[in-house]
């Protein structure tokens, strides 16, 4: 238990500020009002769902919960059911094979919900693109609210698409 | 440079194969396709993957594609088919089973008993083949999946237990039938596929280039691995050599990737395990490695830095330097968190029998990498067949013989520590540059090559058909989680459905990597 203690003390906090949403990275106009929006902002349940990515998408939403980044800190967390979800943090082409899970899970996600496309396969399909057993970027399959490019995106760009979908144009007052 | 020994595989006419490891290929007709594997299963080599090709354009048939790994090295099967069917080995090599139902829904090549789909969840004809070069215009089903016949377990109070393809945490899609009594998993039935976006019909018509790019892609925490073993596979074919500069800095790149999956896979098993602490302390140690990437060559996880004929980013001395730096503070804190979680009871309690898979079923199964080291199978791609600069680099081929998560995790910390003992080895004597790489003549006409290489997870392999045009043919990617999925099956029996997250995170298979 000394241990513990002695390393968690060594390694201090190494959180860094979050950044500032990016109106560039909407898609849509913005389809919740302001209330709802700040309301959210402020206890955000996230579900992922992985499309059809090469999982390099996912190794950067792990590092949203790593201490730099610290997702959680700001009352963003990930959860395991879409029921519980206000937002689908959606990665990757969209297969033929996932097309189903990812309308069913966006249809389980309770009303007012948002949806982030993460990374370039989300946004346009990426190298992947239209075949016969791809569906290419997300927005072919269900409404994309914010689209985050990058192969993979950092963390970085993550967070501030997820931010970004729930800040309306007023600015927000992150919980810090 | 003494010439390799050829396997001893009786029958076969091995032509030497020019790759970077020692390498032949045979053409076969179905009997001896059996013979060899029955030759090899008895050697005690293993299967390294099964693919297939449309040659008809060529003005030949089918052909089936094998890949023996023996101990001499590599050996290429080719058969050309007459009928549609062609011999089942999946009694000799159980991982052949889902390789052979890949070929028969994408080339429609009949082979083995169970009929069921394994890519194709009906998205497209069971008639028609995305592989075959007349394809191209599948009609888009209401992608409509099909009723798949799970294996039923019958008894008093036995019930079914459906996870998947959306898992409850940030992982890959995937679904998981367990047949259970109360807790107890009597047995687990993967079904996989769900990310099956045609890769491999992807890579067909494009450019050598725009290929790395593809396979740098095929398994996002493995793009060094693939975008190396898939440069080795251009260079096979073409002859081009890189420099050697080039092929120790890929060295560098892949012990790297190692480091980082290593140190995000002990914080996660720390955390499936009940202890937070450690998902912390390793997320943190990963990232700083990810950002020294970021800011040394370019890409936190150095995708597209491996290229045909050499690398896209080089280490100049204060970069060195600061990768040392890092290497000692990464052992100093490692060997202590390692302490902390060999000192913790509750975790030891969790890891320890758990998910166990034993020598025997590991051999049978026929696992590699990371996987068949924590069950006592000492084989990495790293130390043989020689391939440089590992030859010179000589790492320790680390094993346990537990077979559990323990095991697994054991290995994971041994290795980890002996990749910053190579980087230091990398670094301290990397050539010096200069020295042009042999540039290598674009095909003039058929061109066949293949890269072999121990990715962090196991060996990645890479098979590549380059057309007379220069672009590619046929590119056929193999993951070592083909010869593992069905390992995890195993290792799940009569352990309790809640330590079933550990005993997968203990895997870390690769979902993108076997469904393409």
């Amino acid at each position: 238990m000394y241990k513990i203690f002695w390393s968690i003390a060594r390694a201090g906090v190494r959180t860094e500020p979050a950044p500032a949403p990016d109106p560039a990275l909407r898609q849509e106009a913005e389809r919740l009002n302001a209330e709802v929006l700040n309301l959210l902002g402020r206890a955000l349940a996230i579900r992922h769902v992985d499309a059809g990515s090469c999982n390099g998408c996912e190794l950067e939403i792990h590092a949203c919960n790593n201490p730099y980044y610290n997702l959680e800190g700001l009352g963003i967390r990930f959860v395991a059911s879409p029921r519980h979800a206000d937002m689908l943090l959606v990665t990757g082409p969209v297969s033929r094979n996932m097309e189903i899970a990812l309308r069913r899970t966006f249809d389980a996600v309770p009303d007012p919900k948002l949806v982030v496309a993460a990374g370039e396969c989300a946004c346009t399909g990426g190298v992947f693109g239209e075949s016969y057993a791809s569906r290419g970027r997300i927005a072919n399959v269900i409404p994309v609210d914010v689209a985050v490019p990058g192969c993979p995106p950092t963390p970085r760009q993550i967070i501030q698409g997820i931010l970004t979908a729930v800040t309306s144009g007023e600015k927000l007052a992150l919980p810090r | 440079m003494s010439m390799p020994t050829a396997p001893l595989l009786p029958g076969l006419d091995l032509h030497p194969l020019n790759a970077a490891v020692p390498a032949w290929r045979a053409a076969v007709g179905p009997a001896a396709w059996r013979q060899a594997f029955e030759a090899a299963a008895g050697a005690g080599a293993r299967l390294g993957a099964l693919w297939a090709s449309d040659e008809r354009d060529r003005g030949r048939g089918m052909t089936a594609h094998g890949l023996i790994v023996a101990f001499e090295g590599l050996v290429c099967l080719d058969l050309e088919l007459d009928a549609e069917e062609y011999p089942d080995v999946s009694d000799l090599f159980p991982a052949a089973a889902r390789m052979q139902r890949t070929i028969r829904d994408l080339l429609g090549l009949r082979s083995g008993a169970d009929a069921r789909g394994w890519v194709r969840h009906g998205a497209w004809r069971a008639d028609t083949f995305p592989l075959r070069r007349d394809s191209g215009g599948e009609r888009e089903l209401s992608a409509g999946d099909p009723r798949y016949a799970f294996v039923r377990v019958d008894g008093e109070a036995v019930h079914e237990i459906a996870v998947g393809p959306v898992h409850a945490g940030t992982i890959e899609p995937g679904h998981f039938r367990f047949s259970v009594v109360g807790e107890r998993v009597l047995k687990l039935e993967e079904r996989l596929g769900y990310k099956h976006k045609g890769i491999e019909r992807r890579f067909q018509a494009l450019t050598l280039e725009d290929g790395a790019r593809l396979a740098a892609r095929v398994s996002g925490d493995s793009t060094v691995a693939y975008g190396w073993a898939y440069a080795q596979a251009v260079e096979s074919a073409t002859g081009m050599r890189p420099a050697a500069r080039a092929l120790w800095l890929r060295a560098l790149f892949l012990e790297r990737e190692r480091i980082a999956n290593h140190l995000g896979d002990l914080g996660a098993l720390g955390n499936d395990a009940g202890l937070a602490f450690g998902l912390f302390q390793f997320s943190r140690l990963k990232e700083d490695v990810l950002r020294a990437n970021e800011r040394l060559f370019g890409h936190r996880y150095l995708m597209d830095r491996v290229v045909p004929g050499g690398v896209s980013a080089d280490v100049d001395a204060s970069g060195a330097a600061h990768l040392l730096g890092e290497a000692d503070m990464l052992e100093r804190e490692v060997v202590s968190l390692r302490s902390i979680y060999d000192d913790h009871a509750g975790l030891q309690e969790r890891c320890i029998n758990c998910g166990r898979l034993t020598p025997r079923t590991a051999a049978r199964l026929g696992v590699v990498g990371l996987a068949a080291r924590a069950s006592g199978i000492a084989i990495d791609a790293r130390a043989h067949p020689s391939l440089e600069p590992y030859d010179v680099l000589a790492p320790r081929v680390w094993a346990h013989r537990g077979g559990d998560v323990a095991a697994r995790m054991a290995v994971r910390f041994d290795e980890l520590l002996e990749s910053l003992a190579l980087q230091r080895r990398i670094l301290s004597s990397l050539p010096a540059p200069g020295s042009q790489p042999a540039r290598g003549e674009p095909p003039r006409e058929h061109a066949f090559g293949i890269g072999w290489v121990e990715g962090w997870r196991g060996e990645v392999f890479v098979a590549l058909d380059i057309g007379p045009d220069g672009r590619i043919r046929r590119c056929h990617p193999h993951d070592p989680s083909w010869q593992n999925w069905p390992a995890v099956e195993y290792a799940a029996l009569g352990n309790i459905v809640p330590d079933f997250p550990l005993i997968n995170k203990s895997f870390n298979l690769s979902y993108a990597g076997v469904d393409l």
